[in-house]
């Protein structure tokens, strides 16, 4: 047997092996097996995650970081345990750097809150990009408006990737921050971080990622990156719901005021002050989701297990077959054609709304995103009100492309092209 | 196939080619319609008269489903009274909504009341479908309120 052909064996062996761990993956859907191409959404989640959150219920259920009895201690030591995990998953420094919050859109928040609250003033200048989600968009406008401050914006190409070029000359003495994207959720466009990272502190400027679409894609090194803020959610790393990650240098969460007040980000307090706690209790206010922090430990692990060899070699096989396929089928056109891309991809059918694409496609079991991705900019860009979105993770196979190019034949026969239909009377008029 | 009755030929037909779509110039009802999950986006335009609709037309962007219900709405809306509007608004979203008819006669006098529009009956198999086909008759409503601003689907 060639090297080849034993690597592709191996490969289908590991596949299957990584399907059988989702039992979600045996569900049918309107009687067809279940065709999950809405990873960039939300992952499915492998029994050890589902495993994790029993077993603390079952075994180990009691608040963390305040009793003295043994499943306080217990879970107290899980608890932590994941934010070493989490801390190995992106390479952070030290483990207190990594702060648990609800997702990465409470991450942004917090730090538009905290740091923006602290250091951002009127006049100032915030930069993102235009192919942010409404999650790094919004928090950057409540900011402003508080402050009086601007907020500007990197521009795309046709293609959807960013233009370089502009970005020196966006940078001033006034930009507080340069909060972007690691990987488009709409566009699939993976971005030139370091270099752009290490162009911003070279104007001093600090850098947040947002790095909820690059996750579960890239091994993520947040030291070599040499970003200030990175931020993720555990549910679209094959984690639990209500979890994520802000990773802020100590330096700055060190300089940064507390969020949210309440327990646990205290030392001391009385009715006339209130000391705060170290990072990161700091920011950590009240009692956490104990389990889900658990459970998204185990999914991370899950992942280092499978190895980023194999998930990136995997999921650009399954982006190049996915691209081969989409671009030959008459009249669907891909919106973000970016040389470097993550396993996202966004389409429009000619004369079919992606709404229409997305109901047909689920009464065969295929689940893709339809709409407008929580990036509304972008569809104004590329002048669509909306598209359809196939998103890859580690489970799907090539065998999931085909019965996606399956059912969009099944559009096709629904929906005709414009080409094969009669003229419409408005367009008729429109002829002459 | 639940897909069949989705998608019917008179569906597919106004969906993709869609009737009395272009703006009215002597309107003097008009409301925009929104749909923030879809992005859908319908404006309805209508020419009223001593209480009857004298035309009735839409602009916007959607779905087959959203813009055959804007175009057979609006089809359907030309010659009546508002008291007639009304209670095919009502009929309507019966048709799409309500959990089960609760007679054949009912039923019958449902798709009588209908006409065309019965052809919808089939988006009550798709939930997430349900706002797409009723977008156009809520901003029906609010154009003959003549509510200024735009109408979403999703209450505050």
């Amino acid at each position: 047997m060639s090297t080849n052909t034993a690597n592709i064996v191996k490969s289908t062996r590991t596949l299957q092996n990584i399907r059988a761990d989702f039992p979600i993956l045996q569900k049918t859907i309107h009687g067809h097996p279940l065709v999950y191409l809405d990873n960039a959404a939300t992952t499915q989640k492998p029994q050890c995650v589902l495993d994790a959150l029993n077993q603390y219920y079952s075994g180990m259920n009691a608040n963390i970081h305040r009793g003295v009895h043994q499943l306080s201690t217990t879970a107290t030591e899980a608890y932590e345990n994941a934010r070493i995990t989490v801390q190995k998953f992106i390479n952070a420094k030290q483990a207190k750097e990594c702060i648990f919050v609800r997702g990465a859109t409470e991450a942004i928040n917090l730090v538009a809150a905290s740091f923006g609250g602290k250091f951002v003033n009127s006049g100032d200048e915030i930069l993102i990009s235009a192919m942010e989600h409404h999650s790094n968009i919004v928090p950057w406008q409540l900011l402003c408006q508080a402050k009086g401050a601007h907020l500007k914006v990197i521009p795309i190409n046709e293609r959807g990737e960013l233009k370089l070029e502009t970005i020196e000359q966006l940078f001033s003495k006034k930009t507080k921050l340069l909060a972007i994207t690691h990987a488009s959720n709409a566009l699939g466009t993976q971005n030139p971080l370091a270099e752009i990272i290490q162009s911003a502190h070279a104007h001093h400027i600090p850098v947040l990622v947002d790095g909820a679409q690059s996750a579960p894609h890239l091994k993520i090194d947040v030291q070599a990156l040499d970003c200030d803020f990175f931020t993720f959610s555990s549910h679209k790393t094959y984690g639990p719901t209500g979890v994520g990650i802000l990773y802020g240098k100590t330096h700055w969460l060190e300089a940064m005021p507390p969020y949210q007040g309440g327990g646990e980000m205290i030392l001391e307090v009385s009715f006339e002050k209130s000391t705060y706690n170290e990072i990161p209790f700091k920011f950590e206010a009240g009692t956490p989701a104990i389990a889900e922090v658990i459970a998204f430990g185990s999914a991370l692990e899950y992942l280092e297990r499978l190895g980023w060899d194999f998930i990136t070699t995997h999921e650009k096989t399954l982006l190049r077959d996915a691209t081969e396929k989409l671009s030959a089928f008459p009249g669907l056109k891909i919106i973000g054609t970016a040389k470097e891309k993550v396993g996202v991809i966004s389409f429009m059918l000619d004369g079919v709304h992606p709404h229409d694409i997305g109901s047909i496609l689920d009464q065969f079991g295929i689940a893709i995103r339809t709409g407008h991705h929580c990036a509304m900019p972008i569809m104004d860009f590329f002048n669509v009100p909306a598209t359809a979105r196939a998103s890859f993770g580690i489970y799907n196979t090539i065998d999931d492309i085909d019965k996606l190019m399956m059912g969009l034949h099944e559009v096709r026969r629904i929906f005709p092209s414009s080409a094969l239909r009669a003229p419409s009377p408005v367009e008729r008029e429109k002829e002459k | 196939m639940v897909l069949d009755e989705l998608y019917q030929e008179l569906i597919i037909d106004h969906g993709t080619q869609p009737r009395n779509c272009c703006a009215l110039n002597n309107a003097n009802g008009t409301a925009q319609g929104f749909n923030p999950l879809c992005g859908d986006k319908v404006q309805i335009y209508l020419n009223i008269e001593n209480g009857i609709i004298q035309n009735a037309t839409f602009t916007g962007s959607g779905c087959a489903i959203s813009t055959a219900s804007a175009s057979l709405m609006t089809e359907a809306l030309i010659g009546k009274t508002l008291e007639a509007v009304m209670n095919l608004s009502t009929c309507f979203k019966a048709l799409l909504t309500t959990e089960c008819q609760s007679s054949q006669s009912e039923t019958e006098d449902l798709q009588v009341t209908l006409g065309k529009l019965a052809a919808f009956s089939g988006v009550k198999a798709f939930p997430a479908r349900v706002k797409c086909a009723t977008l156009p008759w809520h901003t029906l409503q609010a154009a003959i309120q003549q509510v200024p601003n735009p109408v979403s689907t999703e209450t505050p």
